[in-house]
């Protein structure tokens, strides 16, 4: 830190930053356009001017860019000073000569950062008597709308979408004031984040699409903190609600995980929730009965006598499972998935927890400087890892960077001395990835070859570590070259996870962690997780699914509580339907009508994230708290609610009983502070204070303003008014600050700019290093492709795999067809010349006709079905399967 | 094809061999060529580099940079490859002598990279040519091909065991491009848009390689300092301001056209002998003594001496070399508007303060031009010229500025006489007065 001097007052600045930073960090407003927090400096628009002095004598000064500046110790400088005021006024006026002005009929007003610059610089005057400029609008897919008109040209929409996502189907076209940002045609935007262009863009270019079918101004929203459910990330987001209404997600800053930016499926999944499938009300064999004949109706099947088995989840909180768990006994609480997937997530827990590398954050991801991806296309799997391994290419050159004395912020000049210099990246997987095109090399190859490569690295990395037999020289080359560029780095990372469905795999990659570690690199290892809570339900412990099976043939009259599941994604068809009609009674409680809930003689409705509170536990092993957005209908509850004890009267009985009885789970309960937290006396409002129609919302019902609803899970109040200072991160429930209406208030509530939330940071961790286990040594044998037979492997896609984002109107517009891919050598001999082809893919006694697609990356001998999205989807794969051309 | 003149002040150096045929290699090797390629072998790159400094010879490309001293900044070691760029964008409103050497010597520009390239120690170099000088292209490529036929270029140039490649390239027609650090975008498949500095090109330049870049006329003079030494050079022009420079005497003279003058030669004698005076013996009005970017001057003030220091003096620059004559049937805030249309076309669209500013400055004179004007207006131009004035990325924004501020301040009263929707008094002829004679 070194003192700088801003209007004669003397400040603290970090002189690796710049004067804008400085300033914003130093809580003071300074207007900005195209400098973005995580995206740098390039001076295009001109707003942030100051003026600077050269030494203490100078009265004169000159206009500097604060963006551009660094903040070097004993820097004066002036925001007040009148040319410094009047210049950035002019920006504004500028830019105001195009901008249309339509902010009533801009979705952008009232959360707009040009707005809010406007404002702040004091422009109110239109002095320009000229006609205004008007551009055509694309049609960019189902997440984003486009409305050129509106555009301040400020870059920040190529440089997010080409720089930082690495996709190129935006651009900007054109010279002067006629600058147009768009694709060379209409079509949907190939980028999985093409939706941060939303929050990107400072205006009213680029805005949500699925929020327009059901607008709603951002003051109008009730809002609180969540976490997204669509993968095992834990993304932190703000959910909107009104009139009963999921409205949209916005990213809710959190520096450790998801700092500024959601994929899509994450911010467009939400949609779920407003779904024709939700179940709304209690079923008794399909019929909708009340909330008190569902209870007396559970109560009773409870109490009956009969032995109670419970199938808990890994998409529902710790205090739902805990609840189940609780109700039926452990011993009769069972995982819900697969025994394979069980297995492969329970050693991924192990594994975090043993150390010695440490559970990698997404900041970890995108600080560390060498890469190896096993088995893993993260883009698809774990989307937003995607955006920080794209990050991490650049840490190498920063070296260069730094010698030459440019800041890192200064991001044309750093990219331009980076060149195409990017960090080692080495990914091996069963086909085609999204980060293929940074990678440094690439290996397609069967699960038993992706680990073998794992293993030989960590041998070249240790020799203490197992040795792989029969090693091809060109594995051993390869290998080696990982070894080093591993070993050469600072902070290496090794990312693995489920998605080839292979336990070697991710053992594979816990030898390379720790061979790294042992050998004195810091290394840190990220292991994705199949869903949501996977590591939460591992953490509470439960028992395999096989055991399931027996426990109910055991008892032919049990009853099965099924917990947010739909056990025929996660198990073969026909063992799901031995279960289901071996049970005397069946009880489901689930968000989206699906095959297991179909079964139900009990249907209780359970909420959604938007409608409950609970704990997910990431794949980095934090444990994070979401929270209630609106009070759902009648009868849609928490499922941790149907099934608690009586005498649990909010949240914070569950946590306290999880802590007392596991242990291991005993730090879940800090994730977020307990429901009776107050902020001097206050709860902390969900509504902004701008809030409108408190009084009248439900007048076409009644004209008496009704009692809003209590909160007893929770310090969140369904209220405008409350504590009005920062509330801890966790309990956020949106960014707003005095001049600052768009998400840019973020600012005002950093430590520093683009670091933790005054609030802290979100969550807790539950995986520290420590440094126990030791190298497996379960070294698969080498792949033998058959010849009259093909390994059938899931291929995950970030539209689709997932359960219930896929029930979202806009995703489920960019969902894949079902196909089997198969290779284009292998795929000839099905081939009906340049006709569509649909073959039959049969194992295990199984037939499914699906159309082939011919992959060029996936490695011979291999098949691909989309996960999730075929009626194939519970089978444990990978399996051996045979092709037949359909007649 | 250009036509050439000729005048008896006129120092033949960089144009000494225009109009004997010197585009033929064999011309041009009969005329001394490539002789300075071999000494500058035999200097080896500090001695290359002393020598230049010596000439005191600055870039002709408008700024008027010490050419020495920029190749001294290129680092002696490089991981990454170095290169030359010849800037032959040549896109500045009156500035046309980069085309002469194109077309009447393009060996000279091939020589001059040569030199530069073994000064600092680069492999390749790039001759960029502007969209529009797609003609001189094929002029250009047959010259290299010549060269790479006499093993001047490719492998072991001379015989000297050094290898040293060229490409030409050429540009999409945007002036902007003519900007050295956009000119690399460019060359690398870009938008033209300027880069920030630092980094300056001298460290990382094209493709992130250290770069020296020169204007086409700079690199063009390098093999003639060479040839006739560099202190003999250096005595042609004024004090720090070595040797000659092709000025383009363009507008209302009797006799327009690129005369290579030593620095320092008195503007009002350029105009009235070397340019035979104003055309049609009328009174001249103003002089834009080094390409449209650069303030005007009036009658009274071109009695200087054209080199960078003096021309800085009197307040305006020598920039380009591209001298226009206006006379007094010219309205000056047509001639303003014609300025600015041009940069607001070119404004590459990176920042406000140019990108916006000149839009509103042209829309504002093409109506204040046709009777539209208001009072306040005047005052507004002003006050957006002087918004981007030393306030934007590159000085595109101050090209657009300077020339606007300029008539602003010495032509109010012309501006004034426009207002009240009064038809324009001054442009006798329209358009007309500012064709070419
Ligand atoms: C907007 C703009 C346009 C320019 N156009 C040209 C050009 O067409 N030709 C040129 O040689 N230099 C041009 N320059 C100057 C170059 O940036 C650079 O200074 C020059 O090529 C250096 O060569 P020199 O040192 O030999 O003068 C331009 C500069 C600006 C700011
Ligand atoms: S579309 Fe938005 S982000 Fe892109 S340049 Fe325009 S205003 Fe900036
Ligand atoms: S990466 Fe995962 S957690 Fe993050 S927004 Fe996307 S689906 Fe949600
Ligand atoms: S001054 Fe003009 S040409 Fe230069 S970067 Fe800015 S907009 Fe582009
Ligand atoms: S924010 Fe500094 S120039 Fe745009």
């Amino acid at each position: 830190m070194g003192t700088i001097y801003i209007d004669g007052k003397a400040s603290e600045a970090d002189p690796k930053q710049n004067l804008l930073h400085a300033c914003l960090s130093l809580g003071l407003n300074l207007p900005y356009f195209c400098w973005h927090p995580a995206m740098g400096s390039v001076g295009a628009c001109r707003q942030c001017a100051v003026k600077q002095f050269k030494d203490a004598q100078d009265t004169r000064g000159r206009l500097v860019m604060a963006c551009m500046t660094p903040a070097a110790p004993d820097t004066r400088i002036s925001l007040q000073d009148p040319e410094a005021v009047a210049f950035r006024a002019g920006i504004i006026e500028g830019m105001m000569l195009n901008h249309p002005h339509d902010c009533p009929v801009c979705d952008e007003g009232g959360e707009c950062h040009l707005q809010d610059m406007t404002v702040m610089t004091g422009h109110d005057y239109r002095r320009s008597r000229f006609p205004k400029r008007t551009f055509h609008d694309q049609y960019l897919g189902p997440f984003v709308y486009h409305q050129m008109n509106r555009c301040i040209q400020c870059y920040r929409c190529v440089r997010f979408y080409r720089n930082y996502a690495g996709e190129d189907d935006l651009n900007a076209f054109g010279i002067s004031n006629e600058v147009f940002f768009g694709r060379e045609q209409d079509g949907v935007l190939k980028s999985e984040f093409a939706g941060n262009l939303v929050e990107v863009c400072p205006t009213g270019v680029f805005t949500d699409r699925t929020l327009r079918r059901h607008y709603t101004r951002k003051w109008d929203l009730r809002m609180a903190p969540s976490i997204c459910g669509h993968c095992s990330l834990g993304c932190n987001t703000t959910m909107g609600e009104r009139y009963g209404l999921l409205r949209r997600v916005v990213n809710r800053f959190n520096s450790e995980v998801n700092g500024y930016f959601l994929c899509d499926r994450g911010r467009y999944g939400y949609e779920f929730v407003n779904s024709e499938q939700r179940i709304r009300a209690a079923q008794i064999n399909g019929a909708p009965t009340s909330v008190t004949e569902a209870k007396r109706r559970l109560s009773s099947l409870v109490a009956g006598g009969q032995q109670l088995i419970g199938i808990g989840s890994p998409r529902a909180s710790i205090e739902s499972n805990y609840a189940l768990r609780r109700l039926v006994g452990k011993d009769r609480f069972f995982c819900g998935v697969s025994d394979g997937e069980w297995e492969r997530t329970r050693a991924m827990v192990e594994i975090l927890q043993a150390g010695p590398a440490r559970s990698a954050s997404l900041r970890d991801v995108e600080l560390s400087d060498a890469v190896l991806i096993l088995g893993e296309d993260v883009t698809n799997s774990a989307p937003r890892m995607a955006l920080s391994v794209r990050q991490s290419l650049r840490q190498q050159s920063f070296e260069t960077t730094q010698k030459l004395r440019v800041p890192l912020w200064m991001d044309d000049a750093v990219r331009e001395i980076a060149q195409a210099k990017r960090s080692p990246l080495f990914i091996a997987a069963a086909g085609a990835t999204r980060l293929d095109d940074v990678a440094t090399a690439t290996y397609k190859a069967a699960p038993e070859d992706i680990a073998r490569l794992g293993f030989a690295v960590a041998h070249e990395i240790d020799a203490k570590a197992p040795e792989v037999p029969d090693l091809s020289g060109e594995m051993r080359e390869l290998a080696a070259t990982i070894a080093t560029a591993l070993t050469g780095a600072k902070h290496p990372l090794v990312i693995a996870g489920p998605s080839c469905r292979s336990i070697s795999v991710i053992e594979s990659a816990a030898n390379v962690a720790r061979a790294l570690c042992d050998n004195g690199h810091s290394a840190a290892l990220s292991l994705i997780a199949p869903a949501c809570n996977s590591f939460g339900l591992a953490l509470l412990g439960a028992r395999p699914m096989s055991e399931a099976l027996a426990a109910v043939q055991d008892h032919g009259d049990a009853t099965l509580i099924v917990l947010e599941n739909d056990l025929y994604r996660q198990l073969p068809a026909k063992l799901v339907d031995g279960y289901l009609a071996k049970a005397a009674h069946l009880i489901v409680l689930d968000q989206l009508g699906n095959g297991t809930t179909a079964k139900a003689e009990l249907l209780l409705p359970a909420g959604t994230f938007a409608e409950s509170d609970g704990t997910l536990v990431s794949n980095e092993g934090r444990a994070q708290r979401f929270f209630q957005v609106f009070v759902p209908e009648d009868g849609i509850k928490e499922s941790w609610r149907w099934l608690g004890d009586q005498s649990w009267s909010s949240l914070d009985d569950v946590l306290s009983e999880i802590g007392t009885e596991i242990p291991r789970l005993a730090s879940v309960i800090g994730a977020a502070p307990l429901s009776s937290f107050r902020i001097a006396g206050a709860k902390i409002p969900r509504e902004p204070h701008r809030y409108s129609g408190r009084t009248s919302i439900t007048a076409n019902i009644s004209v008496v303003e009704p009692k809003p609803p209590d909160d007893p899970d929770s310090s969140l109040s369904y209220s405008m008014e409350g504590a009005s200072i920062q509330p801890p991160a966790a309990l956020q429930p949106f960014f707003w600050a005095p001049g600052w209406n768009s998400i840019q208030a973020v600012n005002k509530f950093q430590s520093e700019i683009g670091e933790a939330l005054r609030g802290g940071v979100p969550g807790v961790r539950l995986f520290e290093t420590s440094t126990g286990g030791g190298y497996f040594d379960g070294i698969p044998n080498p792949f033998t492709r058959r010849t009259q037979e093909w390994l059938l492997l899931p291929i995950e896609h970030i539209f689709g795999s997932e359960e219930l984002s896929a029930h979202a109107s806009s995703i489920a517009e960019l969902v894949t067809e079902p196909y089997l891919a198969l290779n284009p050598a292998d795929a000839a001999g099905f081939l009906a010349e340049g006709k569509p082809t649909v073959v039959e893919v049969a194992f295990g006694g199984l037939k499914q006709r699906v159309p082939l697609k011919v992959l060029a990356e996936l490695p011979s001998g291999l098949a691909g079905i989309p996960a999730g999205l075929t009626a194939l989807c519970g089978e444990e794969l990978p399996a051996w399967c045979r092709i037949e051309r359909a007649s | 094809m250009a036509y050439l003149v000729s005048h008896p002040d006129e120092v033949k150096v960089v144009s000494s061999r225009f109009g004997k045929g010197a585009a033929s290699i064999e011309t041009y090797l009969a005329l001394d060529g490539y002789s300075s390629a071999r000494k500058a072998i035999e200097l080896g790159s500090d001695g290359i580099i002393a020598e230049m400094k010596a000439s005191n010879l600055r870039g002709r490309g408008g700024a008027g940079f010490p050419t020495g001293l920029k190749w001294s900044f290129v680092p002696k070691q490089s991981a990454k490859p170095k290169y030359v760029l010849l800037n032959g964008d040549e896109s500045e409103p009156g500035t046309c002598k980069d085309r002469l050497i194109f077309e009447h010597d393009p060996h000279s520009a091939i020589e001059g990279v040569i030199i530069a390239g073994l000064a600092i120690g680069a492999r390749m170099g790039f001759i960029y040519l502007r969209g529009e000088y797609r003609y001189l292209l094929t002029i250009m490529e047959r010259a290299i091909d010549e060269a790479y036929a006499h093993g001047f270029l490719g492998k072991n140039i001379f015989g000297s065991g050094i290898d040293f490649d060229i490409r030409s390239h050429t540009g999409a027609g945007a002036y902007e491009v003519g900007e050295e650090s956009a000119l690399m975008e460019s060359l690398e498949g870009k938008r033209g848009i300027p880069r920030i500095r630092p980094p300056f090109p001298a460290v990382v330049g094209l493709y992130g390689g250290p770069t020296v870049i020169n204007n086409a006329e700079t690199l063009a003079t390098v093999p003639h300092v060479f040839r006739i030494g560099a202190a003999e050079y250096a005595k042609i022009g004024t004090e720090r301001n070595g040797g000659t420079r092709l000025f383009c005497l363009s507008g209302n003279v009797e006799r327009p056209g690129v005369y290579e003058l030593p620095m320092g030669y008195n503007l009002k004698k350029m105009i009235y002998e070397v340019g035979g005076g104003i055309a049609g013996g009328r009174a001249l009005k103003a002089v834009v003594p080094g390409g449209a970017s650069t303030p005007v001057l009036l009658p009274e003030e071109i009695d200087i001496g054209m080199d960078f220091d003096q021309v800085g003096k009197a307040g305006s620059m020598l920039g380009s070399g591209g001298v226009v004559v206006l006379d007094d049937r010219v309205c000056i805030v047509e001639f303003a508007l014609r300025t600015m249309r041009f940069y607001q076309h070119e404004s590459c669209g990176w920042c406000i303060p140019c990108r916006e500013g000149t839009d509103w400055l042209k829309k504002t004179l093409t109506r204040f031009h046709a009777g539209g004007g208001v009072a306040k207006d005047i005052d507004n131009m002003r006050y957006l010229a002087e918004n981007i004035m030393g306030r934007t990325l590159c000085p595109l924004g101050d090209a657009a500025a300077m020339p606007t501020i300029g008539f602003l301040k010495k032509f109010r009263k012309e501006f004034e006489d426009h207002l009240d929707g009064k038809p324009c008094a001054y442009a006798e002829q329209g358009d007309a007065a500012l064709a070419p004679a």
